[in-house]
Formats: structure tokens, sequence, C-alpha cells
């Protein structure tokens, strides 16, 4: 066990946490977008920042990937962390103006009319969707194309993707709703990235809710070769 | 418009098998040599590579999208590149540019319609001393202004009708 | 290719290569590093063995192809030795004259000889030449000397001597203690104590180990990696065998831009003699230490100069950076102990060895041992590369060494570090170079790209255009940079085409340093800082754009006119000709006159008018 202090408070934590795992179980609320416990963490959105003490002055980190480490003094929502947090919500505002939970974000942080326009994609690339993909599906059907602002999340040669299998979890995980679910009768289809599959429809009350191909997959997780 | 060449799927083997500096365990390796030799990674080279190397497509697919060295279209057949580094610009660089742009009647990044020229900007090739540097098919020419590089394009343009 | 396999066989080989060259032979060093192929150094080098052949002086004279000797604004660059006689600019027509008249008879061709720009005087010799008297070339010094394709030439100059003590005299700690005594930090820009870095990656657990050589230079006006690389690739090679040796890493490998076709060529070469020759590969001098060394050029992406995105591009994925903790000393490729150096910095370590810790740490100041090329650009009459020891001013590099602004401008401002760096304008040219005294002036040290700026370029465009190559070269993971960067390159944008507002200045200031505190690497962290200083030391000229709607260096094309001046127009229609859009009219030998409307503003005009005649404001 480690201890270190949070917002003037003393905590012991386990050796190889994170800031944030240990603040959440401390409940200490650091706000997050591009992180998820089933994931490894990315460091991307830059909303979960605190304010670490080094000897050449405090430094701000993100908390969701930096290491919980002994005698550590952490803020988690000094001035420095309220700024930033501020700009970044703001330049999110400014990109994805239609997206709920920024505009949400936005509202609790008091950011109103961006200072810039950059764009309208609800998409923030938080990364979700594609480590979702590769880490807990294993299918690897989607991954961040191109570079900088022109960056996108795409199948192959943004067309489709032959090795998704219609589970679905992209379109559950994302946080803005970007990735859309299309059911039309039977056929199901993920974003403009998939063929489409021919859901099954549950015996009982005849919705279609679940692509064969998905089915396969989890069975032979589940039941082995 | 240019014909795409034949994808050759016993080349990509033979690339794969190939031992340069023990690249070829390396995917960017790899596709280096795909782009040298096909002027750019056909689509289906890009499958065959993924499958052999045991590379989620996706992976391939993301790797050359993200890197300048690499495209998805043919480049023209000759590639006129300009050098936009700091020290180049400061002597004048963009006029080259523009005036290049002009000529050819395309835009940095872009391929004339018969294919025949790729206009591209470089971040610095080492020489600033001669800069503005523009480099035609691989031949370097430094101290170029709006009317040497004219003259320049005047000579490639030549070259390729000649040939 | 003699093969050696203990440190008296390299001594030996080291003692027969020297005894077989005569000192007093004469011996003809040709430039050919990439500036002076442009110049056309290697049909001068032809034409020497050419003319030498036909005159039967083969085995008399010695032609050599150099790489890099740094004075590029003069190339092509020969010097005679053992007279030291320095010739510039030299053609394939000079070459027999240069035979018969200074070499054979002794007399020197006027034509041909070093002319100081600012004082008229003419220098024959090298080392007398002012470009390279006030400079202390250790890492370049046999960049004249060598043929870098010879492994055999470095080592008649004492090349892997180091190596040879390093491996049987000394042990890896007291390798790396030699090398944390010397003071040498990263010549990349971060000045980060190279010693202290082995050691982490000594003492981190690990079963294998890797060390990489940073060669992705990727500064645009920097170019002093790729001289090295070209000129003297076993400098560079040495040192790396020494550190895997003190650290205990196995495999190296060397990430070079591809845009450096003669450096990675050179360096292939060198691998390939070293592994001939015994130096590389297995059981290196029977000191039973097996090392290896990968190339693995770069595939254009500026990023990947960034450590942990250059990782990510040996490892087959997209340069994308990944946050510290873990450091690669600890955790790098594939999880294993890395440690990453730049070029310089691998290039200094057989001279520390060799020399000893004392003796390096009496160059440079307090704080930053050593010397540091730099690549002096832009607006400067003497454009090269030099090297001077840590502590040198702005002033000395810029007007003793650079010989000064061509044309007799006034230098406005230095930028150092590149798009991380910041500007130094001419007020603090007495400053002294060090990592810290140039961090407090809100530059950087950085890989030592060094670019003159004079009263003709606008500070405010200058900033623009280092914020658009960050946006070309963000690698879009982190919001502050990928969304950052590009909120301030629009508004820099707006600003240069005469639309800036009031409130501009503070914001571009406000998300600077947000972008700064917040971004997940380096090139975040740094992509504000032209901004930064330009607002700093020019603001004037920020809030001349944004409330005259004035470009004072008349450079924004939204905000100047070209007009033709009646007093010194002589009719000629050479403009009139000349001009891409018909813009100008005018009848012959009657003045001529400039449509606003059409003008394009390409300068064409300007360029081609032998009477000054037109005005630009």
């Amino acid at each position: 066990m480690i201890s270190l202090t949070i917002d003037g408070r003393r905590i012991e934590a386990a050796e190889g946490s994170t800031i944030l795992e240990v603040a959440r179980e401390h409940g200490i609320e650091i706000p997050t977008l591009c992180y998820h416990e089933a994931l490894e963490p990315y460091g991307g959105c830059r909303l979960c920042v605190v304010e670490l003490e080094t000897p050449r002055g405090p430094r701000l980190v993100a908390s969701c990937v930096y290491p919980a480490e002994e005698g550590a003094v952490v803020k988690t929502n000094s001035e420095m962390v309220q700024a930033s947090r501020r700009m970044t919500v703001e330049l999110l505002l400014a990109a994805a103006p239609h997206a709920k939970v920024i505009q949400e974000l936005a509202a609790r942080m008091g950011v109103k009319e961006p200072r810039v326009t950059l764009g309208d994609n609800d998409c923030i690339l938080c990364g979700l969707c594609v480590r979702a993909c590769a880490e807990i599906v294993g299918a690897k059907a989607i991954s961040l194309v191109h570079r900088g602002f022109s960056k996108e999340v795409s199948p192959p040669f943004e067309i489709g993707s032959n090795a998704c299998i219609g589970c679905t979890t992209c379109v559950f995980i994302c946080p803005t709703g970007a990735i859309k679910l299309q059911d039309v009768l039977s056929t199901r289809s993920v974003h403009e990235w998939t063929s489409e599959f021919q859901a099954r429809a549950c015996k009982i009350c005849g919705d279609h809710y679940l692509a064969p191909e998905f089915a396969g997959e989890a069975k032979e997780s589940l039941v082995g070769e | 418009m240019d014909h795409q060449p034949i994808f050759d799927a016993s080349e990509i083997d033979d690339l794969l098998n190939g031992q340069r500096d023990g690249r070829a365990d390396s995917l960017m390796g790899v596709l280096e040599e795909v782009q040298a030799r096909y002027r750019f990674l056909p689509k289906d080279a890009l499958i065959l590579i993924s499958e052999r190397m045991g590379i989620p497509l996706s992976q391939t697919y993301g790797v050359a999208t993200f890197y300048n060295a690499f495209s998805l279209e043919p480049k023209g057949r000759h590639v006129i590149s300009v050098c936009t580094g700091t020290a180049c610009m400061v002597r004048g660089a963009r006029k080259v540019l523009e005036r290049i742009s002009e000529k050819l009647g395309v835009q940095p990044g872009e391929t004339t319609e018969d294919g025949q020229f790729t206009l591209e900007t470089v971040n610095c090739l080492g020489a600033c001393a001669l800069g503005p540097v523009v480099v035609a098919d691989g031949a370097y020419s430094g101290e170029m202004t709006g009317a040497g590089a004219e003259a320049l394009l005047r000579e490639v343009v030549a070259e390729v009708e000649k040939a | 290719m003699t093969r050696v396999e203990t440190p008296d066989d390299l001594y030996r080989l080291q003692q027969q290569l020297k005894a077989e060259t005569d000192p007093d032979q004469p011996r003809i060093s040709v430039c050919c590093g990439t500036g002076c192929r442009v110049h056309g150094s290697m049909d001068v080098i032809q034409a020497f063995r050419e003319e030498i052949n036909g005159r039967r002086l083969s085995g008399k004279v010695e032609v050599v192809g150099t790489g890099c000797h740094g004075f590029c604004e003069k190339g092509p660059v020969v010097v005679l030795k053992p007279s030291g006689v320095f010739y510039e600019g030299v053609g394939v027509e000079d070459v027999p004259e240069i035979i018969v008249e200074t070499m054979m008879n002794g007399a020197v061709i006027d034509r041909l000889v070093y002319t100081d720009p600012l004082s008229g005087d003419r220098v024959v010799h090298e080392h007398e030449v002012p470009f390279y008297q006030k400079q202390k070339r250790l890492v370049l010094d046999l960049n004249g000397d060598i043929d870098p394709t010879n492994i055999e030439d470095y080592i008649a100059f004492n090349g892997y001597a180091a190596l040879s003590k390093a491996l049987l005299q000394m042990k890896p700690g007291e390798v790396i203690e030699e090398v944390t005594q010397s003071g040498l930090r990263g010549r990349g820009g971060a000045g980060f104590p190279t010693g202290v870095k082995w050691r982490l990656c000594r003492e981190a657990t690990g079963d294998v180990k890797y060390i990489v050589c940073n060669a992705d230079e990727g500064d645009p006006g920097a170019y002093m990696d790729r001289s090295i690389m070209e000129g003297n690739p076993h400098r560079v090679l040495e040192g790396m065998i020494i550190g895997a040796w003190a650290i205990g890493a196995s495999q190296g490998y060397v990430y070079i831009r591809n845009e450096y076709p003669l450096a990675v060529e050179n360096l292939r070469i060198a691998l390939r003699q070293a592994e001939e020759c015994g130096l590389l590969g297995h059981n290196i001098l029977g000191s039973g230490f097996d090392f290896t060394v990968q190339i693995r050029p770069g595939s254009g992406a500026f990023v990947c100069g960034e450590e942990t995105a250059l990782m990510a591009s040996i490892e087959d994925r997209v340069g994308e950076p990944r946050p510290r903790p873990p450091y690669p000393a600890v955790s790098g490729l594939w999880g294993k102990p890395t440690n990453i150096n730049n070029v310089e910095t691998w290039a200094n370590v057989p001279i520390i060895i060799d020399r000893g810790a004392e003796w390096y740490s009496e160059i440079g100041t307090d704080q930053s041992k050593g010397t540091k090329i730099f690549s002096v650009v832009g607006k400067i009459n003497n454009t090269g590369l030099v090297e001077v020891p840590m502590g040198t001013t702005l002033s000395e590099i810029i007007h003793d060494i650079g010989g000064g602004i061509p044309g007799g401008r006034e230098c406005k401002a230095v930028q150092l570090g590149g798009p991380s760096g910041g500007c130094i304008p001419s007020a603090h040219f007495d400053v002294p170079i060090d990592y810290e005294s140039l961090q407090e002036l809100g530059s950087m040290m950085g890989s030592g790209g060094m670019v003159v700026c004079d009263e003709d370029t606008c500070m405010v465009e200058f900033a623009r255009y280092f914020m658009d190559f960050v946006q070309q070269e963000s690698c879009g993971k982190c919001v502050p940079c990928r969304l950052g960067t590009r909120a301030m390159l629009e508004v820099l944008t707006r600003i240069t085409q005469g639309e800036g507002s009031e409130g501009d200045i503070e914001y571009l200031l406000e998300l600077g340093g947000q972008i700064k505190e917040s971004s997940l690497c380096g090139l975040g962290q740094t992509a504000p800082n032209p901004v930064l200083s330009t607002i700093r030391y020019f603001r004037d000229e920020y809030e001349a754009h944004i409330r005259d709607k004035r470009c004072p260096s008349h450079v924004c094309k939204a905000l100047i006119q070209y007009t033709i001046d009646v007093d010194k127009c002589t009719g000629c229609g050479r403009c009139l000709r000349s001009c891409p859009v018909e813009a100008i009219s005018g009848a012959k030998k009657e003045t001529h006159v400039i449509d606003q409307e059409k003008c394009i503003k390409c300068g064409t005009c300007l360029e081609v008018c032998k009477f000054d005649a037109v005005v630009v404001e």
C-alpha cells in the first residue's frame, strides 16, 4: 500500500493504481470522457487532468493514466485544473456543438459560446469504440485513420469491415451517439461501416435482436472450439 | 487517365520473404517497398500483407493513412517536391510553390489529370543553404525563384514529352 | 576488410593504417554532403579523379569525397591538405588549374579564395576562415577528412579506440559514471542528463533491453544530424555500442528520416562494414558482448521524433505518443527497458570516453557542458553548420561566424528550436547559449536549428507558419493539440488576412497557455511557443495587423499593395509581359500601372523589374 494526498486528504492506495482509480474509490469526482473501467486508459480527452505538485512547480497530469505514487500531492479541482477543463470543453463544444454530453459538461462548467467554430461532428475521437472493438470484442474491425484534425474512426478503406460481427458494442459505448444502429425489419447495420446483418428474431416477442455472426463468436468464446 | 499497375501477389510474397537490414518483419518497411514499386499502396496488397503478417487490416489501414510517405492513390509518374521548411520559406518558397501550382493546375498533394505530375510539399530536406529547394524526380534544384520554377517545369515537361 | 577480434587487433590495424599514410602527401578533400552535391560537387570530384589519373598522379595524390564540411553557403567546398588551402564555389572548369597552380606550383587562385563579406579580406587557409575559426569542432572534426563510406578512414583517425577502452578497460557502471560526470545533456532538444537516463535504463528490470538512435530530425531548417550521419556515421555507431554495453542492451535501432537518402545510404554502408570488421555483432573485440543494429526509416511524420511515438512507429503502429510514466527507460519498445538518444548525443559519447569527463566538462557553462551544433539558416550570409562551445553568444554566431545579414538588412530575430521554440529578438543577442538562459527568454535550445529573420519577415505570418506546420503534424489523439492548435491557426490566419479583432491576442495567449499545460506530449506542449514568443517580443506587429490592417514587413498579401513608382518606371514592359494575370498595362516607354483588382500579389513584377520601380507597401 502507498499513501498520497488528494485535495488535502491523506489516502491509502494499492500500488499500481492510477490517481483516477484511487479518487473514485474514495468518492472524489473527476470528470472523464475517454475513460472506461473495462478498457486500458487512453489519456486523450484531457478532461480528467489534475494538478500534481512537482519540484519544478505544479503540473497537470491525466489522472486516468498517471500512477498514484508514494507521497504525491494532488488537487483535483484547483484553479489550474478548472481553467484547463473549461478550455477542453470549450474546444469540444466548438467541434461537436450538438453532442448532448458535451453540452451538459459545458453547462456544468459555465462554458457558454465557444470563441471559434471547429465543425459539427458528433464524434469526439474519444476512441472508446475502437478500443472496445479491439480489447473487449477482439474483432478489431475499426481503427483511427488519418491524422490530426482529419483523424476519424473508420473501417478499412472507409467502406465496410468484414471483421465486424454486428455486436453493437461500439453503439453502446459511444458517449455522444455518433455511431448509429439501424434496424430495418430484420436487417441490422451499424453506422455506414458494416455490411448488413440479418438479425435473429426473438421467439417470444418477435423483435430482431442479435446478429448471427455475433452469436457465433459469443458461443465460441463461451463454449470453446 | 493513367492505368493502375497490375497488382502482382507473388511480388508481395517476395518482399515479405526478403531480408534487408532485417526489415522483412517490419510492416512499415514492407509498405515502403510497395509504395516505391507501385507508386501507391494497392488495396489488395494491403489486404494480402495484413493476412501474411498477421496484422489486423484495420491497423494496416491506419498506418497507411497516418504517414506522409504512403499514398492510397497512385502518384504521378513525376513527383515535384517543394521544400516548405522554415529556412526555405524565409527565402521565398511560398512564391515558388504558388507558381508551380498555378502552372501545373493542381494544389499541393494533388496529381494532374493525365497522371503525369504530383505536386508535394516537404518539410525540410536539410539543404537549407540552397533554399528555396525544389526536387523534381529526385533531382535537387536550389535557389529557386518563381521564374526559375517555371524554367524547371518547362525542362521537366520537355523530358517527359521526349520519352 | 581486415577483421579485428581483439583490442590489440584494432590497435595494430590503426597503427598500420597510420603508417601507410604519409602526412605530407597531398590530399584533395571535396565536400560530398547533400548541400554541395546540389551545387555539383559530384561532378567536381569526378573531374579531380580524371585529371589526377590523366596526369599519372594516382599514387601521389589522394582525392577524398567527404561528408558535409559545414560551410554550405560556399559550396562546392574543396580543401587541399596538408596546406589547408580552402576553395569555395569550385566548378569542374576550375579543376585543372587547381591541380597545376595550387597543388603543383603552390600558387593560390584568387577567385576561388574565401572573401569575408564584412571586412573584404581574403583568407586562404581553412583554419583562418572566420566561419571556422570561432568554432570548436569536436563532433564534426573529421567531416572534412574522412570518406564516410570507408571504415578504415575512421579507424586511422583513432576511430573505435574509445569502444575498445570502454569494453575492455572499464566496467559498465564506470562508463555510465563517466558520461554522467561529463555533464552531457540530450542534444535532441529536451536537454535531459544523458548519464542519468542511462543509469535508469541499466537499473530497470528486463530480460531484454534496447537502445535507439533518434535520427528523425524533423525541425524544418535543422540539418545537423543529417550531416553527422552523412559525414561520420561510425562515430554515432561507436557511441551506440558503448551505450549498449553500459546499459546491457543487445539490439539497437536507428530511426532515420526517409527524406535523408544519402544519410540512410551511408549508414547502411557503415553498418555493413562494422559487421564485416567485427565491431558489430558477436563477441565484439573479444569482450563477450553481442550487439546488432537495425535501420528503421521514418515514413514522414514529424511527431515520430517524440520518443514514445517513435517507438510506436518501430512497433508498426501509428505514431501516436503515449502518456509517461512509464518512461521508456523502464518500459519502452515492446514493454522492455529502452534508452533513446539523439544522433548528436550518441556522437559525443566516444569523445567523452576517449578524452575523459573532466576534459569535456571544462567546455561550456556550469549547467550546459560540451559543444552544440547549430544550423544557421535563413537571412544570413554564411549559411551552414556551426559547432560552438555552450555559452557562445548569439551575436558571435550571427556576426562573427555567420557573417551578418545579406544586403545589409537589419537582423530582426532568430528562431531557435523550430516549431517547439521561440524567437529571440536582436536586443537579446548577447545571451549565452545554454539550456536555461534560452528558456528564460521564452525560447529553447531545441535540436539546433537557428533561423535568422530580417526586417522583411513578418513575425505574425512566421508564427502562423509554425502553427500550420503543427496542425499538419499533430497526431490528433488529444483535444488540446488537435482542436486547440486548429483554433489558434484559425485566429492567426484571420489576423494575417486583415480580419483580426480586438481580443484575438488575449485569446491566443490564453489558449496557448492551456495547450502547453494540458497536451499529452511534447509536440502539443510546445506548439504554442512560436506564437507566445512573437507576441511577447513583437506585439506591435500583431496590433498593426489587427487595428490598422497593416503588415509592417509588407508580407501579408491581404494587407499589401504592389504599385509602380512613376519616377522610376521606364516603360520597358518587362513586368507587363511577365504578369501571369495581365494586371499591368502601359504603352511602351510610358509609366506602367498595376490594376489592383486583378493583381494577385505574386511578386513577379518585383522580381523582373530592373529599375526598382515596383513598390510593395
